[in-house]
């Protein structure tokens, strides 16, 4: 018995108040019977596994529950957010473990040449043989092969864009034949696109000037004096 | 019969229907905020932070009488995991512990780090898993020529109903830019007008445009950049790695913690100069039942640590309910539908095809007013027991053209297409969920608590956004406590030795416990809520 402080309604038992039909799924390669149209995450703990690595954020953002699975009879294997993905019959699934890609290490701020270093950084990049896994393995139906021509090319803003879905789940890295991380090389690239390429905003930097000289102390002085009543008058006046 | 029943997918396009007929009508309708006086009524009979039998006093500890949700008080007076006898020899020694490797985890390591101090950061997931990568609707900054630091200060001071803390508010408007500064300078992509400005949009409870937003991938934008820096920086990292007790020097101050691997269940014990806690908030305590927008380690472990040592807590009987959870299908329960729908036009409308509240009021408001359309029988119910009203999405491309849903909220389009249902077209059904801790550890404006060395940033803490916390001003508060906390703890670590570690405040804990007639019946933190279903 749970204590009595504690809320034992949640959300994976609603399943059992729909009393839906039942499918049978395979995960990790054992079978089970599970409600149809829960995610694979619910299909997880429904059948009482606990999930520790492979669950992040539950919303389909943080990329922790990259998974692969095919359907029924389908000899396609295909890729996943586990989170986001309702069961259905016949569906096989495990989730990815961990894959020991390289991550370059760099100073963003230090970097002279961007679009040169990619190649000191990621010297695979260029080697790309073009055969497209990388974008059948994306989730996310990002175009990960031609963002890597892109980054060769130095395209840095049109990777940003592409790449801007991008939750690193690493799905399209284990599939490289040329041993590219391509969500890395994306990631440095956006990044270096956010640094060294894009407009210095100039009313920002005129606010945080605004800010150090002091244009707003005598106002903040007014404000900070303020009686509860007066705030709350202030405050009544916004729309 | 007001209260249709959602049976499958051809019903709920039958109730849409409504929903498209009344749209044209609903467009040159103009709806007026709330007057003060009414949104107090309408709070007050309808928003969940006002049912009395949902909350109980904590019995003992700092905030021995006030009331909070019973969900948490169990936490709070919990048995700590942490056996008195344990061996506290050290595995690891650093200046700064920061304990969670969200958005305030990753702000605080970086900026300890860069004060020179020898920094580890420990969390429960991935680095990354958190709140914080699932933001979607922007980072307030007070940027444009109209808007200013002190006008950002009063939408805010308004939405937390006056009882937010000036000093802290004060400090985080004025360093609003500098932050946004920090983060172009990392790469962090925000969009820009035409001129190469930052672009603001307008948020729920605002009076001014100040939403920075990255697409509608804002809070994932951020996350994934402060990432890999972190591990450029070559911070020393644990994954998987959860902290469950703080560790003190016998008199009041912190000197490290007690962490849990995940994967092999031993204890880790890290002495640390100073400690930095930012494990965000609580919506997997599933307050009240409600479903929740949280990730899977919302759990309020930082609360329940800080509390044991002896920390303050502050307005914790205030949560935020996001006004737009999902509620059909059932796959996406509790899921977010961003406030950006609402902050470009989005009406909600009600199963007669009404609109019925101002749907840039704030986000207390909102929820209270849809909350009182379905409890007085004005809302859809669906085939799983579920209540909600219509968000009306494709209002949105009626507005301003076709393809604007698709090219504004792609992260939202996306994730409702993976069940069939193309938001562009068709309205979808929704219901508050339990999105944000309101209050939290009382810190002061180096983001300490009332425990010297024991820092605590972002959702875990609290005071800063009063009683409802303004659209926004979240990422904010992470990134400019993050940096305060990160910046006077390496300060700190700089100039004192490692203190004694012991577990005295635990034994007085459970001293005060046992004073007190409690025997917990629940070991605490959480850590991870328990779905796995049991025989
Ligand atoms: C869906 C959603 C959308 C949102 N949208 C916006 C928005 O548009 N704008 C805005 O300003 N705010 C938004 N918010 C709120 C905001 O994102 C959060 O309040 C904020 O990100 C919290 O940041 P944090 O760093 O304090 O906590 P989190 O980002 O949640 O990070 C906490 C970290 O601590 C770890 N942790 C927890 N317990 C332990 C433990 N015991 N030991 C070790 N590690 C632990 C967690 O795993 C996690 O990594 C949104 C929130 C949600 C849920």
């Amino acid at each position: 018995m749970p204590p009595k402080d504690v809320n034992t309604n949640n959300v994976i038992d609603q399943e059992e108040v729909l009393r839906p039909k039942m499918v049978t799924v395979e995960m990790a390669g054992k079978t089970y019977q599970v409600p149809e149209g829960i995610t694979m995450i619910k299909a997880l703990w429904y059948t009482g596994q606990e999930v520790i690595r492979g669950a992040g954020c539950l919303g389909g953002f943080c990329g922790a529950c990259a998974t692969y699975y095919r359907t029924k009879d389908d000899p396609k294997v295909r890729t996943c957010l586990a989170c986001q993905t309702a069961v259905e019959d016949g569906m096989s699934f495990s989730m990815m473990a961990p894959f020991p890609a390289r991550k370059a290490i760099y100073q963003m701020a230090e970097l002279t040449d961007p679009k040169q270093d990619l190649f000191n950084l990621y010297p695979e990049a260029p080697l790309c043989r073009n055969c497209n896994a990388c974008t059948e393995a994306c989730p996310q139906n990002i175009d990960v092969r031609e963002g890597v021509w892109r980054a060769v090319f130095g395209d840095f803003k049109a990777v940003s864009e592409m790449f801007m879905d991008c939750v690193m789940c690493g799905l399209c890295v284990p599939v490289c034949i040329a041993d590219i991380a391509p969500n890395l090389v994306a990631l440095y690239a956006s990044r270096a696109q956010g640094a060294h390429f894009t407009e210095k905003p100039e009313r920002l930097y005129h606010r945080i000037n605004e800010i150090a000289s002091g244009r707003y102390d005598a106002e903040w002085d007014r404000i900070l004096k303020m009686s509860e009543q007066e705030l709350k008058d202030a405050c009544s006046e916004l729309k | 019969m007001t209260l249709r029943l959602l049976t499958g997918r051809m019903d709920i396009h039958e109730l849409q229907k409504l929903v498209h007929k009344t749209r044209d009508p609903r467009r040159t309708q103009t709806l007026p905020k709330y007057s003060p006086a009414e949104r107090d009524t309408l709070i007050k009979k309808h928003h969940p932070d006002y049912r009395e039998n949902a909350y109980r006093p904590i019995k003992f500890g700092m905030n021995a009488g006030d009331l909070t949700v019973r969900e948490l008080a169990a936490l709070l007076e919990g048995e700590s995991p942490v056996p008195e006898n344990l061996d506290l020899s050290p595995a690891h020694t650093v200046d700064v512990l920061v304990v969670g490797g969200g958005g305030a985890g990753c702000a605080a390591a970086l900026h300890a780090y860069a004060r020179g101090a020898k920094v580890m950061l420990a969390t429960k997931l991935r680095l990354g898993d958190s709140n914080t990568v699932m933001a979607q609707g922007g980072m307030q900054v007070a940027i444009s020529r109209e808007d200013s630091p002190i006008q950002h200060f009063l939408d805010t001071l308004k939405g937390g109903h006056m009882k937010n803390d000036h000093e802290l508010l004060k400090m985080m408007v004025d360093e609003g830019p500098s932050i946004a500064k920090w983060l172009l300078e990392l790469g962090v992509l925000f969009d820009r007008d035409a001129d190469g400005n930052l672009h603001v949009k307008k948020g729920g409870g605002s009076s001014m445009p100040r939403l920075l937003t990255c697409s509608d991938y804002t809070g994932l934008e951020i996350m994934r950049v402060l990432k890999d820096e972190v591990l450029n920086q070559k911070i020393q990292l644990l994954e998987f790695s959860a902290a469950v007790e703080l560790l003190s020097d016998g008199a009041g101050t912190c000197t490290g913690a007690v962490l849990r691997d995940l994967d092999n269940k031993r204890s880790l014990v890290v002495a640390a100069k100073a400690v930095i806690l930012t494990t965000g908030g609580i919506g997997r305590l599933h307050i009240q039942g409600f479903p929740t927008s949280n990730h899977y380690g919302a759990t309020g472990d930082g609360l329940v640590m800080a509390y044991r040592m002896g920390a303050k807590l502050l307005q914790i009987d205030t949560f935020q309910y996001h006004p737009t959870g999902a509620v059909y299908p059932e796959q996406l329960i509790g899921a977010l539908v961003t406030e950006g729908i609402r902050s470009e036009g989005g009406h909600l409308v009600n199963a007669k095809g009404e609109r019925f509240v101002n749907e840039l009021d704030t986000r207390d408001v909102v929820s209270a007013s849809i909350i009182r359309e379905c409890e007085e029988g004005r809302g859809i119910r669906t085939m799983s027991g579920r209540v909600g009203v219509w968000l009306d999405t494709p209002l949105l491309d009626a507005e301003q053209g076709p393809g604007t849903v698709e090219k504004h909220f792609p992260a939202m389009v996306r994730q409702y297409k993976r069940f069939g249902i193309d938001i562009a077209n068709d309205p979808v059904l929704i219901y508050p969920t339990l999105h944000y801790q309101n209050g939290g550890v009382q810190i002061d404006a180096n983001s300490e608590t009332g425990i010297r060395n024991l820092f605590v940033a972002g959702e875990t803490s609290g005071g800063l956004h009063g009683r409802n916390r303004l659209m926004g001003n979240s990422l904010l508060d992470l990134m400019v406590f993050g940096r305060r906390a990160g910046t006077t703890a390496a300060a700190r670590a700089a100039s004192m030795p490692q203190g004694p570690m012991t577990l005295e405040h635990l034994r007085q804990f459970r001293a005060e416990a046992r004073k007190h007639g409690v025997s917990p019946d629940v070991s605490s933190p959480m850590l991870l809520p328990a779905y796995a279903k049991q025989d």
